[in-house]
Parts: C-alpha cells; sequence; structure tokens
C-alpha cells in the first residue's frame, strides 16, 4: 500500500504555512524517489498544533505538528513515513487530549478524511442519514428532527424543526433551503471548517431539509473573505451532482434537489438573515421587517428555510443515528454538541465540539489553557462582536443557551475570545458601537444613528468629560438600542457596551493620574 | 484609448457578463462579482448597462453597488493587504500591527501607495481567530502576524 501523508489545506493551516509544508514534503518524497499520496484533508481544529501532518501507519494515524518547512527533511530522515519518533511527534491524533475530551457529532470527519472524497465521506458514515430520509415521509423527518431538540446554531438558538414544520404546513410551487454561511462573527470559524473539512456533510444536511420541507432549490451564501470555503463548496456541489446525490433524483429517490453557491460582498449584516435574502436577491442588504417570517415569505416571496451551516450540517447525524441519540447529549433546553470556537489570547485555540454544560471557566483555563501571553485572563467575550464580555467571577456560567442569557450574556454562534489584563475595556466598549456604526444597514435610526452617537458619548468618557453623566447617557442609549432596533447587531451592539461597563467600571473611570502623566 | 472608446468597451464586455449570468436567480450579485473580476473594480460605465439588462433603475444599481465593501469605485493597487481588526485579532495586538504596517507603507487603511503597489483595508474576521493577528494578502492567508512577517509582507508588495 501507498503511504498516506495528510497535510491540511483549511485556511487556518494555510495562515500558519501548510502549503509550504506540503510542498516541501512533496519535494523530500521526489529527491528520495519514495512514493506516497499527500491527502490534503481539513483541519481537526487544534491551531495550536497546526500545520498538522498526519501518516496512515498500520497502527493507525499518527500526528506530527506543528511542523515547519524546515522539521520536513528530519521527519523523513525519523522514518515519520513510519510513525517514527521526531520532536514534532504528537501520537494517536484520538489520544492527544484536546481532543480525547470532546464529543464529535458534527465534526466527526472534519480533518479526517479527504473533504472532497466522496468514498471517504461515505465509508465514515456519510451519506447515511439521507438515505434513511429519502424513505420517510417529510413530516417524520420534520420530526424527527425537533425531537432531537436541535436549535439554530447561528446564534438565535431558535428549534430547527419547527422552523422546518412551517416551511412543510406552508403550500407553495416553489420552496428555498437557504444556508447562512455569513459567518462574520469574531472568535468563530466552526462554518468555514465544516465547509473546507466536510463539505459533504452541509450538502446532505440541505439535501435532507429539502425532502423535509418541499424545498428543491438550496442556495449556501458563503461570505467574500472565505475564498478556499467557496472553492471546496464549489467543487463537492459539482461532485454530488455528478454522482446523483444531488439533482432530479436524489439518490435515486423521486424527490429534486439541487443547490447554488452564492458569494457575499462584505457586509457583516448580510448574516442577519432577512438582509442576506435581499442579498441573495441581488438587493441591497438591508433587514426586512418580520413578520412575515422567512418560513413564510422568503427568498423571492417564496417559504424558505434559512438555517445556520452547523445547524444543517448536524442533521445528517441525527438522520442516521436518531433524535434520541442527539437529544441524550447537553443540558436543559440546549440539547446536542455545539462546536466552541476558542479565540483570540488563548494557548491552546482552535474548534472544541462538546455537549453543552462546560462552564466557562473549564472552556477558558482547562481547554484553552489560559492566556498565549501568558498573563491573567480579564474578560472573555462569547458569542462574536454582539456578545457580552464575561470577567472571571461569571466563569462558572454553564454553556447554555438559557443560562447565558441568565446573566445577561448569549452564547451566539459559540465564539469566545479570550484577552488579557492589558485589555482596555472602554477601548472594547467604543469598538462594538463603531464596528455597528461600521456595519449598520441603515434601515432603523436606533442601530443607524445611536452607535455613531455611542461612539462620540465613549470618547467623551475617555477624554473624562463629565464622565458620569455620560455614561448614564450612554447606558440610556443602550438601552434605546436594545429595544428599539429592528435586528440583533443594533440591538445586540449593548452587549458588550453594558457588560463592559458593568463588570470593569474601573476602566471607565476618569483617570486624572494617567491624563497628567501624558 | 479615448474616453469614447473605453467607454464602449467597458459597456461591451459587461453586456457579455449579463447575458452569461441573467438565467441565475438573482443575478446582481454575481454580475458584480464578474464584472470587478474583469476591470478590477465597478466603473462606473458599467452601471447604466447593468440597469438596463435587468432591467432596474439605475440607482437601484447604484444603492447596491454603493452598499457593499467589497466592490470598488476605483482600481486598487497591484497587491491588496487586508489586516483583521476584529476582537480576535485585537486581542493579541492588531492595533499594532495595523500601526507598524501603515508606517511602513506610508498609507492609511483603504488608501493606496503613490507608486500602486499595494491598498490597504482594514477587514473585520477572516476566521483565523485562533492564529490571530492574521490578514490576507490578494487571496492568500497569513496567521500570526510578528514583526517578522510583516516585514516579509511590506518587501514582497514592494517588489
Amino acid at each position: 500500500m501507498i503511504p498516506r501523508i495528510y497535510v491540511p489545506a483549511d485556511s487556518g493551516a494555510l495562515a500558519l504555512g501548510a502549503e509550504k509544508v506540503a510542498k516541501a514534503i512533496e519535494k523530500e518524497l521526489k529527491e528520495r524517489g519514495v512514493e506516497a499520496k499527500i491527502v490534503r484533508n481539513g483541519s481537526r481544529g487544534a491551531y495550536f498544533l497546526e500545520p498538522m501532518v498526519e501518516v496512515a501507519t498500520a497502527g493507525g494515524r499518527v500526528a506530527y505538528g506543528p511542523v515547519k518547512p524546515s522539521d520536513v527533511k528530519s521527519l523523513f530522515d525519523s522514518g515519520f513515513l513510519k510513525g517514527g519518533h521526531h520532536k514534532r511527534w504528537l501520537g494517536s491524533p484520538d489520544k492527544i487530549p484536546f481532543f480525547a475530551k470532546q464529543t464529535r457529532l458534527t465534526f466527526a470527519r472534519c480533518g479526517i478524511i479527504d473533504p472532497l472524497s466522496l468514498d471517504s465521506y461515505k465509508s465514515h458514515g456519510g451519506l447515511n442519514g439521507l438515505q434513511n430520509a429519502v424513505a420517510m415521509a417529510p413530516a417524520d423527518i420534520v420530526k424527527q428532527v425537533t425531537e432531537s431538540g436541535l436549535r439554530g446554531r447561528g446564534g438565535a438558538g431558535f428549534p430547527t424543526g419547527i422552523k422546518w414544520k412551517t416551511v412543510l404546513d406552508t403550500a407553495g410551487e416553489q420552496k428555498y433551503i437557504v444556508c447562512n454561511a455569513d459567518e462574520g462573527d469574531s472568535a468563530t470559524f466552526a462554518d468555514r471548517m465544516i465547509m473546507e473539512g466536510d463539505p459533504f456533510v452541509l450538502i446532505e444536511g440541505m439535501a435532507i431539509a429539502g425532502i423535509a420541507t418541499g424545498a428543491t432549490k438550496g442556495f449556501v451564501y458563503i461570505r467574500s473573505e472565505y475564498p478556499h470555503a467557496v472553492a471546496t463548496m464549489n467543487k463537492a456541489v459539482a461532485i454530488a451532482r455528478k454522482a446523483g446525490v444531488l439533482g432530479v433524483n436524489v439518490l435515486g429517490s423521486p424527490n429534486a434537489f439541487d443547490m447554488e453557491i452564492r458569494v457575499g460582498a462584505g457586509a457583516y449584516v448580510c448574516g442577519e438573515e432577512t438582509s442576506l435574502l435581499n442579498s441573495l436577491e441581488g438587493k441591497r442588504g438591508v433587514v426586512r421587517a418580520k413578520p412575515p417570517l422567512p418560513a413564510i415569505q422568503g427568498l423571492f416571496g417564496k417559504p424558505t428555510v434559512i438555517n445556520n451551516v452547523i445547524s444543517l450540517a448536524s442533521v445528517p447525524i441525527i438522520m442516521d443515528r436518531g433524535a434520541a441519540y442527539y437529544k441524550d447529549f447537553g443540558m436543559g433546553r440546549s440539547r446536542g454538541t455545539i462546536p466552541i470556537q476558542i479565540a483570540g489570547n488563548v494557548k491552546h485555540g482552535g474548534l472544541f465540539e462538546t455537549a453543552f454544560g462546560l462552564t466557562l471557566g473549564e472552556i477558558v483555563d482547562d481547554i484553552g489553557g489560559g492566556t498565549s501571553t501568558g498573563r491573567p485572563v480579564k474578560a472573555v467575550q462569547v458569542g462574536g462582536p454582539l456578545g457580552a464580555y464575561f470577567p472571571r467571577a461569571l466563569f462558572d456560567t454553564p454553556f447554555d443557551y438559557e443560562e447565558f442569557a441568565k446573566r445577561d450574556g448569549l452564547i451566539g454562534h459559540a465564539g469566545i475570545t479570550v484577552f488579557d489584563d492589558t485589555a482596555d475595556m472602554l477601548k472594547q466598549a467604543r469598538f462594538a458601537m463603531e464596528f455597528c456604526a461600521i456595519e449598520s444597514c441603515g434601515k432603523c435610526t436606533p442601530c443607524r444613528i445611536g452607535s455613531t452617537r455611542g461612539v462620540e458619548v465613549l470618547d467623551k468618557v475617555a477624554a473624562g468629560i463629565e464622565a458620569e453623566k455620560n455614561l448614564a447617557l450612554v447606558t440610556d442609549l443602550c438601552n434605546t438600542m436594545k429595544f428599539g432596533s429592528l435586528c440583533a447587531l443594533g440591538g445586540f451592539t449593548p452587549y458588550p457596551v453594558m457588560s463592559s461597563i458593568t463588570h470593569f467600571p474601573e476602566d471607565f473611570k476618569p483617570a486624572p493620574a494617567r491624563v497628567a502623566a501624558e | 484609448m479615448t474616453m469614447q472608446a473605453a467607454s464602449t468597451e467597458i459597456a461591451s464586455r459587461t453586456a457579455a457578463i449579463i447575458d452569461e449570468m441573467k438565467g441565475l436567480e438573482g443575478p446582481l450579485l454575481p454580475i458584480l462579482h464578474s464584472i470587478q473580476e474583469e476591470f478590477g473594480h465597478v466603473p462606473k460605465d458599467a452601471l447604466p448597462v447593468i440597469a438596463d439588462g435587468l432591467n432596474l433603475s439605475r440607482a437601484e444599481v447604484h444603492g447596491v453597488v454603493s452598499f457593499y465593501h467589497d466592490f470598488r469605485a476605483k482600481p486598487a493597487g497591484r497587491h491588496v493587504l487586508k489586516l483583521c481588526q476584529a476582537e480576535a485579532c485585537q486581542s493579541m495586538g492588531s492595533d499594532a500591527v495595523a500601526a507598524k504596517v501603515k508606517q511602513l507603507l506610508g498609507i492609511d487603511f483603504h488608501e493606496t501607495t503613490r507608486d500602486g503597489s499595494v491598498t490597504l483595508e482594514p477587514v473585520y474576521c477572516l476566521g483565523l481567530c485562533a492564529c490571530s493577528p492574521s490578514a490576507m494578502l490578494d487571496g492568500e492567508v497569513i496567521g500570526r502576524l510578528d514583526d517578522e512577517k510583516i516585514e516579509e509582507i511590506v518587501a514582497e508588495v514592494r517588489s
């Protein structure tokens, strides 16, 4: 058997030099006259170990990382094709603590298989869910998804099955499945990883959604900042079409479903579902008022399921293993698993899929290993730019939709950014307002004007001008934005702002000593 | 080429793109992406052609083009360098990275160097948040930026 070497082509691995490593391995193979196949897999998600190269040996896969191009020669010298020892040797990936502690359902194949090999996908359990679905009545598929307890992983946490039921029950000649892959939140990269590392699972999930609701056409709206994900998804759709996974007879059944990949154009607000629909239609990405719900009048006014990548990519395993299997993981009303993305100033950054229920402290300290700078953790922003900053005092909060809401936070798309004690929370609060001003679609006043005024008022606080009075003004403004905005952009910008003011009041006090010293 | 000829050329190439993509559902964004790929920006002379081709008003087309950060009204430099300025990168010092790059290139965000070699832009998240601070140079992703990598990038765009 020809040895197989796995070198990730995931964007995160590429950003850390995976392409140069692959080239160096290729060159070394040639020079040594050794025959081996280089597979460009996705990433398993441990970015502190990327580029992580793996070789398939008789005793299973052996990982090495982080590999630099300059390590390649010595890797060959140490016999790494047979799993030989080397300073970058990590052993079996399954035994690396970061992976061993995870429960991988949605990401079961990511980083393991060749993303563009349908055979590889099938041999790891792929298409079982769709195979089951084509033999079922639509209402039964919807029932199974509802019973699994799956909730929208984009951030809103709305039960996926209920959304699907509304579309199934709404009459319409044409219905659509739209996948929201406009993953714009800082600290999140789960959608990108799955699209680059296991694109067929998303295609399978969308085909199941189509069959369950009577939709025959799907769109994946991917942000333009993800060129590699766009390329992989386009290739995967073409392969799936050729293999009859997509088309007029999905897996030989009478169900038709096909899909297209569309690319965004750099507007953060298009991650909001109604503005995404407008963008797909070729309009300005302006938010629509709800009702009507997209499930009733969505894309081109037709009944539309709009789900996040991870929601759709979690459906195949639910259809394969059953609702009870999935529901068994998790806590309270947060069922199943959640791919937590640990980012920012953290030692062990990456994607960690686990059942709901770990505390924030366990995630940051035990799994993340604290800050990469080695300084104390000051704040953790949970849920992207619209999520609250949590201090260490709230590290006992379990990762669960309701528990975070109780503490004036949100889990959003499950990205967490760690900051060390050099962070200036007034600066972070100001950035939240500034970001909202840059990305506001402009339709509603609290968001469009409130964000700009928010920046100005926080600047006054920073300059020590009537700090107390101006902080009261910011609080009042946040209240207006929270309750008066049309969507989550203006409505949730108050979360990072107010949590900074509440939990880190010392950063908002006038600093006469500092001013005088300057 | 005279102005007249240039604008005729833009119109005909734009018309060809529209012809090819008109059949898509919601064709405007794919068309604008193709036009930007063809010309490096979305030329003003292309707008009336799009409006005609898709039966929209010029105002509607202008509204869409101007809404999205990606579409350029004028060509970029030979290289485009995007520096992530979102929270995960902030936590790892993206402010200092931006300041250094700006100083080395002598330009601010949204500007192009005088020699036309590079355009510098902020970007809010490249999805490389576990290897921040990050950047994208002409579509190529770069993580864990440090002084050495910054100097490499600057040397590359200057060469």
